[in-house]
């Protein structure tokens, strides 16, 4: 599978470009601010149905104008299909496949699947669970259809029964019938998101280690563990003994929507420990093992974003990484990079035919 | 948006309360109506007032009616024994429009929604069960929505219900008729398929 064109349509600082890629590299290369990232992000869209970098669809909208359009071509299976995706402020967005629109937006997601690697994963590690969680879901979803559907339904519930709560706080009331409807329910959901997302992590924390002495050579021992209530008690008697706590807090305590990720390095918390350098190795490694598994889940190779990679790593792990496309690891790679020079000694080293792309 | 006259604007923010009315579309109303005979826009106006003032619900089924008993009730040859359970009006005139039933209703008002503040006790649900228990119905009908708030709406009525001496259904979820299976979901056609009926029923009711 590879991504063939890319049209953009007062998008971010493109108010019309187009390009045409290569079939394994494609490098943007161009001063700062001059829209090369904003190009992955488009890729992103395509993937995803939304910007890596910023949720807020009105704001990827070129400055004064209303509305922005994506459109590309994916190769998959030898036929060609085209992804749109508008966006409009009053209307709103729309994903079309070949012309059609979709209902739902997580019927597209993971049919063209994509795996980035940027300056702002470093977030990852940084920020609140909420972070980690996403980026459980969205790489699920890459490989697990019906799994962001079942997420949604979780999610509904988990709303549901949090107003249900606050209504008996407010109200004065105590309704067993329908909590026992809405703990059924989140029951159901939570199970598999569960299973998935353990197995997910036990299989990517198998290969996350190769990937870690890869990129960093160094000896650290380094882990990623999943880390959820449910891993200690099953969801059922989790929600049972938490229902008076629950009353007083108007809140559901316990559920998958408070499940982790751990970062460890040498038996503690990355986050606490680990310097930049470590830190930017270990969100490498995560990514790649992310591919490999990925990868050989569906048979076919994501396509991977590198954003400004070459500025976090010193040429040995460049090389390191670039000789990841000789091997056939990556299927189709697009790079951004501030340095032509060095961006064409380093793709010139490899044997994979590239596609310089200049961005004025 | 600024508005020339105090009139304009308040009429633009009451007609923008209606769903799906935006501002715009408001004020395109608003300046329709000025457009108009003044007798017909009074008229316009008139209806809704009285609408509000003299709107009257059946005694049975809750359903609206201009008198105390709604069609449906006061009609003798209905089955009061078959009650078939509606969210609202709209429900109810669709299955009308079907030509299938000959019971009779019972209009809920709305479905079980904590995130819209709706809980059982603003629905007509105690009233269902006391129509119940005066032992006249034999069966209980759903007819609501297949969404989240419909099946917990099922949930609720049927443990309200399932200790009574009547036999509870739901219609019949599935693959609507027409649709080609392989543009139906996974979850309705996993629904279709456990929920299979014996396809001697099938040439009973074609």
């Amino acid at each position: 599978m590879y991504l063939k064109n890319l049209t953009l349509f007062q998008f971010k600082n493109h108010s019309e470009s187009d390009y045409i890629f290569n079939e394994k590299i494609n490098c943007f290369v161009g001063n700062n601010g001059v829209g090369k990232t904003n190009i992955l992000d488009a890729i992103h869209y395509l993937s995803f149905t939304k910007s890596y970098f910023n949720y807020i669809d009105s704001q990827n909208i070129q400055f004064k104008n209303d509305f922005f359009m994506i459109k590309g071509n994916f190769i998959k299976n030898e036929n060609n299909e085209e992804i749109q995706c508008n966006f409009d402020n009053n209307s709103g967005k729309i994903i079309k496949k070949n012309k059609k629109k979709y209902k739902k937006f997580s019927e597209h997601i993971g049919q063209y699947p994509l795996i980035i690697i940027s300056p702002t994963d470093s977030n990852l590690i940084l920020e609140g669970s909420e972070i980690r969680r996403k980026y459980l879901d969205s790489s699920i979803s890459q490989y697990k259809k019906g799994y962001l559907q079942t997420l949604i339904n979780y999610n509904k519930v988990l709303k549901q029964r949090n107003f249900l709560l606050k209504q008996f706080f407010e109200r004065n009331y105590f309704d067993e019938i329908i909590l026992e409807r809405y703990n059924n329910e989140m029951i159901k959901y939570a199970e598999i998101i569960y299973e998935e997302r353990k197995s997910f992590i036990n299989k990517l924390s198998l290969v996350f280690n190769k990937y870690y002495s890869i990129i960093s050579d160094a000896q650290e021992n380094v882990s990623i563990t999943y880390h959820s209530q449910l891993n200690e008690n099953n969801i059922n008697t989790l929600l049972k003994n938490s229902l008076s706590k629950d009353r007083v807090s108007q809140r559901t305590s316990t559920g998958i929507h408070k499940d982790d990720i751990i970062f460890n390095m040498n038996e503690y918390p990355i986050k606490k420990i680990g310097s930049q350098g470590q830190q930017k190795s270990f969100l490498i490694a995560l990514k790649l093992a992310q591919y490999d598994f990925i990868s050989n889940k569906i048979g076919y190779k994501p396509i991977i974003l590198l954003d400004d990679i070459f500025d976090k790593l010193d040429d040995k792990r460049v090389k390191q990484l670039v000789s990841f496309t000789n091997d056939g690891f990556f299927g189709q790679v697009f790079i951004t990079d501030t340095h032509q020079k060095r961006c064409e000694d380093i793709l010139n080293s490899t044997k994979v035919e590239f596609k310089l792309i200049k961005i004025n | 948006m600024e508005f020339p006259s105090e009139l304009v604007k308040n009429a633009v923010e009451q007609l923008s309360t209606l769903p799906g009315v935006g501002k715009r579309s408001a004020l395109r109303l608003a300046l329709h109506l000025l457009k108009k005979d003044k007798d017909q826009v009074e008229k316009f106006g008139y209806s809704f007032i009285n609408l509000i003032n003299n709107i009257n619900y059946c005694k049975e089924c809750f359903t609206i009616s201009d008198s105390d008993l709604c069609k449906v009730c006061s009609n003798q040859n209905r089955d009061k024994s078959i009650i078939c359970v509606v969210e609202d009006i709209r429900i109810m005139m669709a299955i009308e429009n079907t030509m299938q039933f000959k019971g009779v209703y019972h209009v809920l008002g709305g479905l079980i929604s904590p995130m819209d503040g709706i809980s059982p006790n603003d629905l007509k649900i105690d009233e269902l069960i006391e129509k119940v228990n005066e032992g006249i119905a034999t069966e209980v009908i759903f007819a609501l929505s297949s969404t989240m708030e419909g099946d917990t709406t099922n949930y609720y009525l049927y443990k309200k219900l399932k200790d009574k001496d009547i036999k509870v259904s739901s219609i019949a979820r599935g693959i609507a008729i027409g649709d080609e299976l392989e543009y139906t979901d996974e979850v309705t056609l996993g629904t279709a398929l456990s929920s299979r009926l014996p396809y001697s029923d099938n040439i009973k009711t074609n």
